[in-house]
C-alpha cells in the first residue's frame, strides 16, 4: 500500500517533468502536450506498453492525460469484446464520458456562479 | 539519496538558482506528483468502500475534477498552476481547469457562443485526438481479434 502511493508520486512526478521539458524546451503549446499525451495513451496502451504502468502505478498514471487515452484505449477493447464491431464507434467515448460531463457541466455551473478575474 | 528536509530544500535550491528548466522541472515533479497521490489516495478509499476497480478509478478521476472546478473558480488554482507548470497541466486537472477556465473568461460573449463553444478551446482537440485515434485503433484492434 505505501508502495503504491510511493510509485504514484514517482511516476505521475515524471510524465509531468517530461511535458515540462518538452514545454520549456520546444515551442509547444500546453493545448498540444495535452493532445499529444492523449494520442500517446491510446498507443501506448494499444502497444501493451501502458497497462504495466498502471498496474505499478495506479492513479499515477491513470491521473495524467495519458490515463485518459488509456481509458479510450480500454474502453474500446471493452466494447469491441462485448458487442462487436460498433464498439470502434461507442468503446472510446463510453469510457470517458464520466470526466467529459462532470467538466463540461462543472465548467457551466462555474461560469454561472463566479466572474472572470483576470483581464 | 538520503538527505533531510532542511538539506533537500538547499540542494533544490541551489541547483534552481542554476537553471530555470530545473527549477521549473522540479515543481513539475512535485506538484504533479502530489496531485497523483492524492488521487491515489481518493482511489484506495474508493475501493475500502468496496467499489470496484474500474468504478473507483472513474470515481478518482471525477473527484480530482470536481475539485479543481471549484478551485479554478475562487482564484486559487491559477495562483498554484503558475508554479506547477507541467504539474497542474497533465494530470487531469489541466483539462478540468481549462474548460472552466474559458467557460468563465468567454462569460461576457454569452451563453451559446461565449461560454458553449469556448469551454471547448483546449478539451475539444483533446477529445477529438483521443477519440479519432482510439476509433482507428478500434478498427485494427477489431480486424485483429476477429
Amino acid at each position: 500500500m505505501f508502495l503504491d502511493f510511493f510509485w504514484a508520486f514517482i511516476i505521475g512526478g515524471i510524465l509531468c517533468v517530461i511535458a515540462q521539458i518538452l514545454i520549456d524546451k520546444t515551442n509547444l503549446t500546453p493545448a498540444r502536450i495535452l493532445v499529444a499525451y492523449v494520442c500517446a495513451g491510446v498507443f501506448l496502451t494499444a502497444v501493451g506498453l501502458y497497462q504495466p504502468l498502471v498496474d505499478l502505478a495506479g492513479s499515477g498514471a491513470t491521473t495524467p492525460l495519458s490515463g485518459f487515452g488509456y481509458s479510450i484505449a480500454k474502453g474500446i477493447q471493452k466494447a469491441i469484446s462485448e458487442k462487436g464491431a460498433i464498439g470502434i464507434l461507442t468503446g472510446g467515448l463510453s469510457a470517458t464520458s464520466a470526466g467529459i460531463t462532470l467538466s463540461i457541466v462543472m465548467g457551466l455551473l462555474m461560469a454561472l456562479f463566479f466572474k472572470s478575474k483576470s483581464k | 539519496m538520503n538527505m533531510s528536509n532542511e538539506q533537500y530544500k538547499k540542494y533544490a535550491k541551489q541547483k534552481a538558482e542554476k537553471s530555470p528548466l530545473l527549477k521549473d522541472c522540479i515543481k513539475a515533479f512535485l506538484i504533479g506528483g502530489l496531485i497523483c497521490l492524492i488521487a491515489q489516495g481518493f482511489f484506495v478509499l474508493y475501493q475500502t468502500l468496496n467499489i470496484k476497480e474500474e468504478d473507483a478509478r472513474l470515481l478518482t478521476s471525477c473527484t480530482i475534477i470536481f475539485i479543481t472546478a471549484w478551485l479554478t473558480g475562487i482564484g486559487i488554482f491559477d495562483k498554484i498552476g503558475k508554479h506547477a507548470g507541467a504539474g497542474t497541466i497533465v494530470p487531469i486537472t489541466g483539462f478540468a481547469n481549462s474548460v472552466v477556465s474559458e467557460a468563465i473568461d468567454a462569460k461576457a460573449e454569452g451563453w451559446v457562443l461565449g461560454i458553449g463553444a469556448q469551454m471547448f478551446t483546449i478539451a475539444g482537440p483533446v477529445i477529438l485526438y483521443g477519440t479519432a485515434s482510439g476509433m482507428l485503433y478500434g478498427i485494427i484492434y477489431f480486424f485483429m481479434t476477429m
